[in-house]
């Protein structure tokens, strides 16, 4: 039954929009969208009539939880105008909104519509952490509720099973927490803009005038490492391992390659998608790596003809800084237990031979879960076009990026390549 | 026994009753933990049930300092985190379970393939019993 898949034409990025992430009171999912959208409509070099988006595909993993309101859908198509066309709402956990770029590729790709927007939408905030905690635990497998894990809790078991097998320690998470804490500061999206280092003299300063005692904090490590201010969440996560609450939208417009060149001369393509489902963490085979993660990237490769040395820059799902470690390992960037070793070198910092999280990732940019996967794909399609500003890149000759968004303990996995011409 | 549907309210009835009970492969003899209807090896769909012994070794861990509402109710906070784990049992499969009995505000105590054995966790009463699987160092 194996065949070699492939697309039926071929299908390009022409523009692309994300909102600002943070946590807003004073904005809801349809504000935040609506930013994303006007944004993205301005990144059209030619321009573009939204009269000629034909369908829209929205993740959105629960606001029905979070605020108590389902059916996105139609909610944003009546937002943008797009209304009666269709709107379809995806769901993969914190991967929503990669499966629907997926969804809309294949839209276009089957030859039924030449032009769709794809988005992704979550308002976590206006809930307290802990009904937030328990929204986001809806996507974990029911034998890990019952035994007391929560998100964090799992990369925290899966950190323990990977620091005995290939000897990396907490140190190496932090390197991780440091690494994505200095890019975010030259992303005006992100919802943290600010390095350990800077947080850590702003504590001293303040203990400083105020007369209390000075923390005696001497590098970025030696903060982490103080309890008091990076507390146990779920041991070996602490506050600063993991990604925070969030509020945002992303989204962006696809078209048949064929007529890409009516909205831009310099389009991305989309070479590579790939998307794998996973058990939960007991029934795994190993639980220092996702399977599903392996089969997405699998998929994607063998779509586009690349192998992971291709892929000059990527964005991979770091809600905690443990994810950070092996996604890329999974995506083939590292042998097995050598991520921990890579991140430690700088290979993944933004001047590093691969830079990974260039936004800040999850951790800093923030993780609006529904959102996420599409505002993966708006950094490399900043990053491929040379329009990422003070966190551009040095590589020479930028042109193929990609994006791993995972949702649930690995339940949906998938990986997205985007190539400039 | 036998007439009981490979689910995993029968899983739960089971622990109820302290019996940790998985389910069988007839045809190529896979067992699993949980129970499954269906076997992802081979698909066949003819099970039976397999009892555990219970006994383990642990292989992967979290002390958990901001639980879920339900174990804060047990009273677990920042200050008294609880222990998750996975933990592999003697007939080979592998299952999540709550770790009991060791220190969670101490994780390097804890160790990586330490042997446990099975302890069910019996909460609430009547029609609101519930009971979790938990395993202690033994
Ligand atoms: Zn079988």
């Amino acid at each position: 039954m194996q065949r070699k898949r492939k697309l039926g034409r071929g299908v390009a990025v022409v523009g692309a929009g994300m909102s600002q992430f943070g946590m807003f009171k004073d904005k809801n999912s349809k504000d935040l969208f609506a930013e994303a959208f006007n944004e993205m409509l301005s990144s059209v070099d030619k321009g573009v009539d939204p009269e000629d988006i034909e369908a829209l595909y929205l993740g959105n993993f629960t606001n029905d939880f979070f605020i108590h309101q389902a059916h996105w859908g139609p909610i944003i198509s009546d937002l943008i105008g797009h209304t009666p066309k269709p709107a379809t709402r995806t769901e993969g956990a914190c991967a929503s909104s990669a499966l629907a770029l997926r969804e809309g590729v294949f839209a276009i790709a089957s030859g039924f519509y030449d032009m769709v927007l794809v988005g992704g939408v979550e308002e976590m905030s206006k809930l307290p952490v802990e009904k937030v905690t328990e929204g986001l635990a809806l996507a974990t497998v029911p034998y890990e509720m019952e035994a007391g894990f929560t998100f964090p809790g799992v990369f925290g078991a899966i950190a323990t099973a990977y620091f005995e097998r290939y000897g990396a320690t907490r140190e190496h998470l932090m390197n991780v927490t440091i690494k994505s804490h200095n890019n975010a500061p030259l992303n005006p999206k992100a919802q943290f803009k600010v390095s350990i280092r800077d947080i850590m003299n702003s504590r001293i300063k303040r203990a400083k005038d105020k007369g209390e005692a000075v923390p005696a904090w001497r590098d970025e490590k030696e903060f982490l490492r103080d309890p008091v201010v990076n507390p146990v969440v779920a041991w070996p996560m602490h506050l600063y391992d993991c990604c925070p609450i969030s509020d945002g939208a992303s989204c962006m417009l696809l078209v048949a390659e064929e007529i890409a060149e009516n909205f831009t001369d310099d389009p991305l393509h989309v070479i590579g998608i790939g998307q794998g489902s996973g058990r939960g963490l007991h029934a795994a085979d190993d639980i220092t790596y996702f399977e599903a993660t392996r089969y997405a990237a699998k998929e994607a490769y063998e779509l586009s003809g690349l192998k992971p040395e291709d892929i000059q820059i990527a964005e991979v799902h770091d809600c905690f800084s443990m994810a950070e470690i092996i996604h890329p390992e999974d995506l083939g960037f590292f042998k097995p237990g050598e991520g921990y070793k890579a991140v430690e070198e700088g290979l993944t910092a933004l001047d590093g031979s691969k830079p990974i999280n260039t936004s800040g990732g999850l951790k800093c940019k923030g993780h609006p879960v529904g959102a996420t996967g599409i505002a993966q794909l708006y950094e490399i399609w900043r990053q491929l076009r040379g329009e990422a500003g003070e966190r551009q890149v040095p590589i020479k000759d930028l042109r193929v990026g990609a994006a791993h968004n995972l949702g649930g303990t690995g339940g949906t996995c998938t990986f997205t390549i985007l190539e400039r011409r | 026994m036998e007439a009981r549907p490979f689910s995993d309210i029968t899983y739960r009835q089971f622990l109820n009753e302290e019996k940790l009970m998985g389910s069988k492969c007839r045809k190529c003899g896979a067992l699993f933990l949980p129970p499954r209807p269906i076997c992802i090896k081979c698909h066949g769909t003819q099970m039976e049930w397999a009892e555990m012994k219970g006994k383990g070794k642990l292989v992967a861990f979290t002390c958990i300092a901001v639980g879920p509402p339900s174990m804060i109710e047990e009273g677990y906070d920042r200050k008294h985190p609880y222990v998750s784990g996975v933990v592999e049992l003697e007939e080979g499969t592998a299952i999540d379970a709550r770790i009991e009995e060791v220190d969670g505000n101490n994780p390097e105590s804890i160790e990586i393939g330490m042997p446990l054995a099975v302890k069910f966790l019996h909460r609430g009463e009547g029609e609101n019993l519930r009971t979790y699987l938990g395993f202690r160092p033994s």
